[in-house]
């Protein structure tokens, strides 16, 4: 299982979030928004320029920045 | 009375409940942060009255944003709590749920949007649910009307969970347990609005969507609003009101003080709609014919595309660009509702972070982004000239608004937070609400022009009387001469425009300028001081110091823009 963050994950990919870098306040505001441990989530799409990231989980879909983004380490789905 | 408050997620449809509750009518849309103040409304319950607050939409107890300590804050008062839920959302929601336990207070829960749950895929198990939160659960559908009635009925049973205070992580524990006993989830293959949803915010396609989208939007406004002025508001004035007050004309005897006033000038021995200036003659031609049938067709389609769920799509793509102007794309629902009037544009950066995020937007909104009455004013004046002329304008402003977002991001302390949205999925947009949204935002336009595009007009003949209209032109006028490249009656236009902008664009008409006047005097008016009435809320919602600095860049950007064009343009 390879693990990498959220900017680095293709569009399309499937992945399990295994931790958030960054402390427990993005934690939770990320937690409350749908987005926790051991959730699966998958990359719509990301934006050039360090642009913001976007992800679904579940019918939830995120937009976030891209600082954000790298702090988001997944497991990503075997194909 | 008693103090109910309505609380839960952002865009989990409080509004359309408290509407339905109390019978206020509010604006909803289709994204997270459209109330960003609490509203009061009041409700029959039996024989009593009760007071139901609709609160700005909070993920948790801990607030990220003002609009969310608002939320928090009028929690403290409430003496009951009605938890909004989206159905369709069940886990993530039910963390402000168990915050909420956590308080004690009387509450009961409305499930709702009932009506996405089906072709979601979702049941729930809402008498089970109500067991284990040990609260009273009514299913409802504010948009449907499912539930309202139980809801009214369920007040009297509100207890207070008695759940003692929990850890982060013991909260998630028990959401895990709660989520596999009540929800049910049936797999079903992705429908067509689910793969739209999916590409409209993809960087390839959603850019191909958003310029469409925007291409669209524009030809509509356009369509519907040159539709209503050229073949129902001009005729009606030309055919129906213009004989009406030719006759009043003729009886007051077609000259005199009290004619000047109502009529105003004739040429020609006939009324002159655009250029009159009577307070019966061109005040209400400006409003209901040139800028009315805009501001109708620019909310239709706003209104339209913020039920749809499509905006927060828009904040996404934009983002890039938001950021060179230290603002993130959410930034852009702001700016949006600036294009229609700047005052709630204002109001709506509530749903911004940072006081430096909302001083950079506000005045962005402030000085490049016109209000619709004066849009409608400037297509009126220059789309005559040809759409070239009008595109420049727009071209100046969109520079002028990278140029001034830049410079601020670049010399105020501090950083602006990234971008952190939900996106909603698409919606139809509900006929009622949609309806009721609309007439709510054309009677605020018009309670709020009509009286000061009056006096504007009122005071404009009266000055001229006593001949201090003159006197101040003479005064200021080889400024603005000297500057601008305007005659010196435009001084009145600017001081106008302090009021209002489209009467202030409407008295340039008759002034005769030439095409380069007309845009300069253009440009000037969207990038100059706005009204009064954007002036007001900017110094409620940022303070004195932040509005002189505004008011400092107004100045110096008109100067610098206006100077430059008379100086470069031919």
């Amino acid at each position: 299982m390879r693990k990498v963050n959220l900017t680095k994950m293709k569009t399309g990919e499937k992945g399990i979030i295994a931790h958030i870098d960054g402390g427990t306040v993005l934690e939770k505001r990320l937690a409350v928004m749908g987005v926790r441990m051991e959730k699966t989530i998958t990359k719509l799409s990301s934006f050039v320029m360090k642009g913001p990231v976007a992800i679904k989980s579940g019918r939830t879909v995120i937009a976030l920045g891209h600082g954000m983004a790298a702090k988001i380490w997944i497991n990503l789905s075997e194909k | 009375m008693k103090k109910i408050a309505l609380i839960g997620n952002p865009n989990v449809g409080k509004s359309v409940l408290f509407s339905r509750l109390t019978g206020v009518r509010v604006v909803v849309s289709n994204y997270p942060g459209t109330t960003v103040e609490f509203l009061e409304g009041k409700m029959a319950v039996g024989n009593d009255f009760v007071e139901v607050i609709d609160v700005p939409g909070t993920y948790s107890l801990e607030p990220s944003v003002p609009a969310e300590e608002v939320a928090i804050k009028m929690l403290e008062d409430a003496d009951m709590i009605i938890n909004v839920l989206d159905a369709t959302n069940l886990e993530r929601n039910l963390y402000l749920t168990m915050e909420l336990l956590e308080t004690n207070h009387p509450m009961i829960i409305a499930l709702n949007m009932q009506d996405e749950l089906k072709h979601n895929g979702i049941t729930i198990n809402d008498q089970e649910l109500e067991k284990l939160l040990k609260v009273k659960v009514i299913p409802t559908s504010g948009v449907t009307g499912l539930g309202i009635r139980e809801l009214k009925q369920a007040l009297g049973q509100a207890t207070s969970g008695n759940v003692k205070s929990r850890t982060h992580q013991q909260r998630w524990e028990h959401i895990g347990i709660i989520i596999d006993s009540v929800q049910q989830l049936t797999h079903r293959h992705h429908t067509f609005w689910e793969i739209l949803e999916d590409a409209s915010v993809n960087h390839w396609w959603g850019t191909v969507i958003a310029m469409g989208v925007i291409f669209v939007c524009f030809k509509i406004v356009r369509f519907i609003g040159e539709g209503l002025i050229n073949h129902v508001m001009a005729p009606l004035f030309n055919s129906v009101y213009q004989p009406l007050l030719g006759q009043l004309s003729a009886k007051l005897g077609g000259n005199g003080f009290l004619h000047n006033i109502l009529i105003g000038k004739l040429f020609e021995g006939q009324i002159d709609f655009q250029q009159s200036m009577g307070l019966l003659t061109t005040a209400p031609y400006v409003e209901l014919v040139m800028v009315l049938p805009y501001v109708f067709s620019f909310y239709l389609l706003l209104s339209f595309l913020e039920d749809s769920g499509y905006i927060p799509r828009l904040a996404l793509l934009l983002d890039n660009i938001m950021h060179r102007l230290g603002l993130h794309g959410f930034a852009i629902i702001p700016v949006l509702l600036g294009f229609g009037c700047n005052v709630p544009g204002i109001m709506a950066t509530r749903v911004l972070e940072s006081k430096r995020e909302r001083f950079i937007a506000s005045t962005l909104i402030s000085i490049g982004v016109p209000c619709a009455a004066l849009q409608a004013m400037i297509v009126g004046i220059l789309g005559g000239y040809g759409g070239k002329y009008v595109l420049f304008v727009y071209a100046v402003l969109f520079i002028v608004w990278l140029f001034i977002g830049t410079a601020m991001n670049y010399f105020l302390k501090g950083y602006s937070p990234e971008l952190f949205i939900e996106i909603p999925s698409y919606r139809l947009p509900s006929a009622r609400l949609l309806r009721q949204k609309i007439v709510l935002r054309i009677r605020g336009f018009l309670i709020e022009a009509m009286p000061v595009v009056l006096a504007s007009v009122l005071v404009i003949n009266l000055l001229q009387q006593i001949k201090l209209f003159e006197f101040v032109s003479g005064l200021f006028g080889p400024l603005l001469s000297f500057v601008f490249g305007l005659p010196k009656e435009a001084v009145w236009v600017l001081i106008i425009g302090l009021l209002r902008k489209d009467i202030a664009a409407g008295m340039l008409i008759p002034l005769g300028l030439s095409l380069k006047q007309l845009v300069i005097a253009c440009i000037v008016l969207c990038i100059s001081f706005p009204c009064i009435a954007t002036f007001a809320i900017f110094l409620k919602e940022l303070g004195l110091k932040r509005l002189s600095q505004a008011a400092m860049i107004m100045l110096g950007i008109t100067v610098l823009v206006g100077g430059s064009l008379n100086f470069v343009l031919h």
